[in-house]
């Protein structure tokens, strides 16, 4: 309705040859792609960047699957962690239930002989029955996720503390080791193409169906899904329970990875995850949380810390470097909406 | 005219405004108003909305600069516009109907929130020393409330009062100290139970009797002869009337409020549509201020809701749609049982084709931050879909044929709905409701910040709507409800206390009815 027209009296101030409206919108089109495409292009900048100083180790094919595989489990938790984003609300005991799956999936195999098909399942449920109580402490007794989810993490540590002794499992069923990491796919661990799977299947849910579309409607607006009748209690209890099952996931990648199970590794991924999250929502759909964009995210974090630390930088270099990326790509993402926006 | 103002008792007014002129773009929302109160006076402040009050106030709470005129403190002239802090150096305080408090705080802090937000105080925070001080101006006023209790356990009224003394004592000292202050309490009543209206009375007359003056805003008649010692009524930007209160008839302040030139302007509704057979029936519904509140509409009949704020008639519209809980009552479709209102919710009401257009369009209305598309086909996604996944294309084309049946502009349905304006935002939550087909079309203020061009448009839709469903219009517009509606309840305390129709529905005579509740409230 309202065109960017210059106030009466202001055209003689303007400097001679300003683009005019429709250079203007095919300005802001090249803007909004350029936001899109930013961090896939960084991130090709430092695979030349790394590939130019370190030839030798960086270029290889070994470094490049480990690379993709590695972190395939912070790429899983990131994705849980999208869903209750995506519906407004916090899901801070992702990493826990992570690390909680695992120790189970030690303890039940290693320790207690069950066979690990079961141990899976059973550190699945548990898992799943997490997301659960979170749902109904945070959604039926209305106390914010933040902190319900804040406490059922701790908690859930210190149930992994107890229960794992204080020590590490080893020995997990090598047949979970070969399903995990041992089998390949194009010289690549089986489980970074698990998690491109996954990436697929919550891109389609959260795009194409009306679920996703449900979810977000949520995030964005919860009155107005409220008067339209969406079942908001439920569609946000769906996504805590959805987090909660895909970090129990995680966690089985966890011990299949190392066929160990251990007590940090699993919480110390959670604020990386968050980072990843975030991050990923500055990329491919810009302002949304979405798997595409967490899993460059997530290689472009991977790559940037194995190539510093080929270059070598010591181990903290990895906290710098996740902290330093979101800061950077969030601020950048949003004074390129603001600017657009005074644009509009 | 000024020079006839004087004040009962021929002394010089506490405070006096006159010929005061104000224009919003073309629009004349002052023109030439005046007004004197005298000291230790309670002045009752009249008017239908859109006569000028709440722009009076607001010239002399220094939020609007006006075009002309003069205003005189205790006899000298002060140069308007005020600038932020003049008023309250004057001694002017005002109580808005909102009071400014914050629930979750307690009494005390509440207390020295202005003090504290101004940084005039020290560095610390005497908390002993502040929680005596008010005790003791608590007692002053003979009000019985804990400094440590938190406000939002307070009753209405006590938080009334808290606000009130807290404009008089809270604000600091005025460079006249020792000379009344003016407190303007802008409907301080309307959310209060009749029985703790008297509390408030009480203070009330109690400041006035220190030397200060009352400006006392209120619609509600009945109190304004109770409370007041002089009534202005303010009309089209103009004081219609001042007067000695006892001297003045309900009937009297009714048609200076009202204007007699606005009952010439008669209604140019059609003969009167045979009513369709009942489509919808209600039966005791109490939610909200909405007091068993029982009534019928046939299809294609738009039903009007309006009454003075705090009569509950938007309530009454929106617990239909389950936006509120209810605490009795029934609905009734077509030849369909009755259903307990109780249990209600917003998605039992929308599976019965009971759908709400909110009044607050961007918290309830819209989803800002995503593109028209999703707005529009929020409500009915399954039926774009193709197997297990969505058609994209289907829904955009879909998107795109209602931004066109609506004239949303710009006709881009990837915009995001924040980018539109309020009009065009409207328009998008009327289709996004209209192509769900509801059986009951709900209402809340649906021209609210919408532009003239676009209201006609939202009426057009409204009554196309109409065609096919039960329509029910909550507003405070009267001229829109006598343009819109086939019938109009008033609601009077949460009840419905008059229905106009046919030619009897105007402007004039919804104004009129709405402001008769103090009348029957009484006889209740």
């Amino acid at each position: 309705m309202t065109t960017t027209e210059s106030a009466p009296g202001e055209s003689g101030t303007l400097p001679p040859g300003r683009p005019p409206g429709r250079r203007g919108a095919v300005s802001t089109l090249v803007a909004r792609s350029a936001e899109r495409i930013a961090l896939p292009v960084v991130w090709v900048a430092i695979i030349v960047l790394f590939g130019v100083l370190r030839p030798d180790t960086f270029l290889t094919t070994g470094n490049f699957s480990a690379m993709f595989s590695s972190q395939t489990s912070l790429l899983v938790l990131a994705l849980a962690l999208t869903i209750p984003l995506t519906a407004g609300d916090y899901d801070l005991s992702v990493g826990s239930v992570a690390s909680l799956s695992a120790m189970l999936i030690g303890i039940l195999n290693v320790q207690l002989g069950v066979p690990v098909v079961w141990a899976v399942l059973v550190a699945l449920a548990v898992a799943t029955l997490i997301g659960v109580a979170n749902a109904v402490l945070s959604i039926a007794v209305g106390v914010d996720t933040l902190i319900v989810t804040l406490g059922m993490g701790t908690f859930v540590q210190g149930i992994v503390s107890w229960t794992g002794n204080d020590s590490t499992v080893t020995g997990i069923s090598a047949e979970l080791v070969r399903v995990v990491v041992q089998a390949r796919f194009l010289g690549i661990p089986v489980e970074f193409w698990y998690g491109i799977v996954l990436c697929a299947v919550l891109f389609y849910v959260m795009e194409f169906t009306p679920l996703g579309r449900r979810l977000l409607i949520v995030g964005r607006g919860r009155e107005v899904a409220r008067l339209s009748g969406v079942r908001v209690r439920l569609v946000r209890g769906g996504a805590l329970v959805s987090s909660a099952f895909l970090a129990g996931l995680a966690g089985v990648l966890i011990a299949g990875t190392s066929g160990a199970a251990d007590q940090t590794s699993a919480p110390l991924l959670l604020l990386p995850a968050f980072a990843a999250a975030f991050l990923g929502a500055t990329t491919i759909m810009p302002g949304r949380f979405n798997s595409w964009g967490v899993l460059v995210a997530v290689l472009f974090l991977v790559t940037g810390i194995t190539g510093l630390q080929q270059l070598g930088a010591r181990p903290f270099v990895q906290n710098l470097f996740y902290g330093a990326a979101l800061i950077v790509a969030v601020v950048l993402s949003f004074a390129v909406r603001s600017r657009r926006r005074k644009a509009a | 005219m000024a020079g006839r103002m004087s004040t009962s008792d021929g002394s010089t007014p506490l405070l006096r405004l006159d010929g005061v002129w104000k224009r919003f773009g073309g629009e004349v929302a002052l023109g030439g108003a005046d007004l004197a109160v005298a000291p230790g006076e309670i002045h009752g402040l009249l008017g239908a909305n859109g006569s000028g009050k709440s722009t009076l106030i607001k010239v002399l709470a220094g939020f609007h600069d006006v075009d002309s005129g003069t205003l005189e403190v205790h006899g000298r002239p002060v140069p308007l516009p005020l600038s932020p802090g003049q008023p309250a150096a004057l001694g002017l305080r005002f109580v808005h109907q909102d009071l400014g408090l914050v629930p979750s705080l307690s009494v005390l802090e509440n207390y020295l929130l202005p003090q504290l937000a101004a940084s005039r105080g020290r560095a610390s925070v005497g908390w002993r020393h502040a929680r005596t001080r008010l005790r003791e101006v608590l007692a002053r006023y003979e009000i019985d409330l804990d400094p440590r209790a938190t406000v939002a356990d307070l009753r209405p009224v006590d938080r009334a009062l808290l606000a009130i003394v807290r404009a008089l004592e809270g604000v600091g000292t005025t460079s006249d100290p020792g000379r009344g202050q003016l407190v303007v309490l802008d409907e301080p009543t309307v959310f209060l139970p009749r029985n703790e209206v008297d509390r408030l009375f009480s203070l009330v007359r109690r400041v006035a009797s220190t030397g200060s003056s009352v400006v006392f805003v209120s619609h509600d008649l009945d109190e304004v002869r109770e409370i007041t010692d002089r009534v202005t009524v303010l009309r089209n930007g103009r004081r219609a009337l001042t007067g000695v209160t006892a001297d003045l008839g309900h009937d009297q302040l009714v048609a200076a409020i009202v204007g007699a030139d606005l009952d010439v302007a008669a209604s140019y509704r059609a003969a009167e549509r045979s009513a369709g057979t009942t489509a919808l029936r209600v039966e005791g519904l109490s939610a909200g201020l909405a007091d068993q509140v029982s009534f019928t509409a046939g299809t294609g009949e738009v039903v009007g809701f309006t009454g003075l704020l705090g009569s509950g008639y938007e309530d009454a519209v929106r617990a239909l749609a389950g936006a509120l809980d209810v605490r009795a009552g029934t609905v009734t479709l077509d030849d369909g049982p009755a259903r307990e209102l109780r249990s209600w919710s917003p998605r039992a009401a929308t599976d019965h084709g009971i759908v709400l257009v909110p009044g607050d369009r961007l918290t309830e209305g819209i989803v800002g931050d995503l593109p028209v598309t999703d707005n529009l086909t929020m409500v009915n996604l399954r039926h774009y879909l193709a197997g297990p996944w969505l058609d994209r294309r289907a829904m955009r084309a879909a998107a795109t044929t209602l931004v066109e049946r609506y004239d949303v502009r710009p006709p881009d349905p990837r915009l995001l709905v924040g980018q539109l304006s309020g009009g065009n935002q409207q328009k998008v939550v009327l289709a996004k409701w209209i192509q769900t087909r509801p059986r009951v079309l709900l209402l809340h203020e649906p021209t609210q910040g919408v532009d003239i061009g676009a209201r006609q448009q939202i009426y057009a839709a409204v009554r196309a709507a109409a065609g096919g469903c039960v329509v029910l219009c909550a507003s405070s517009d009267h001229d829109q409800l006598a343009q819109l509606c086939d019938r109009v309840l008033i609601l009077h305390r949460g009840r419905i206390g008059a229905e106009l129709h046919g030619s009897a529905l105007t402007k004039a005579r919804i104004t009129e009815e709405c402001l008769r509740s103090g009348k029957e409230g009484s006889t209740r």
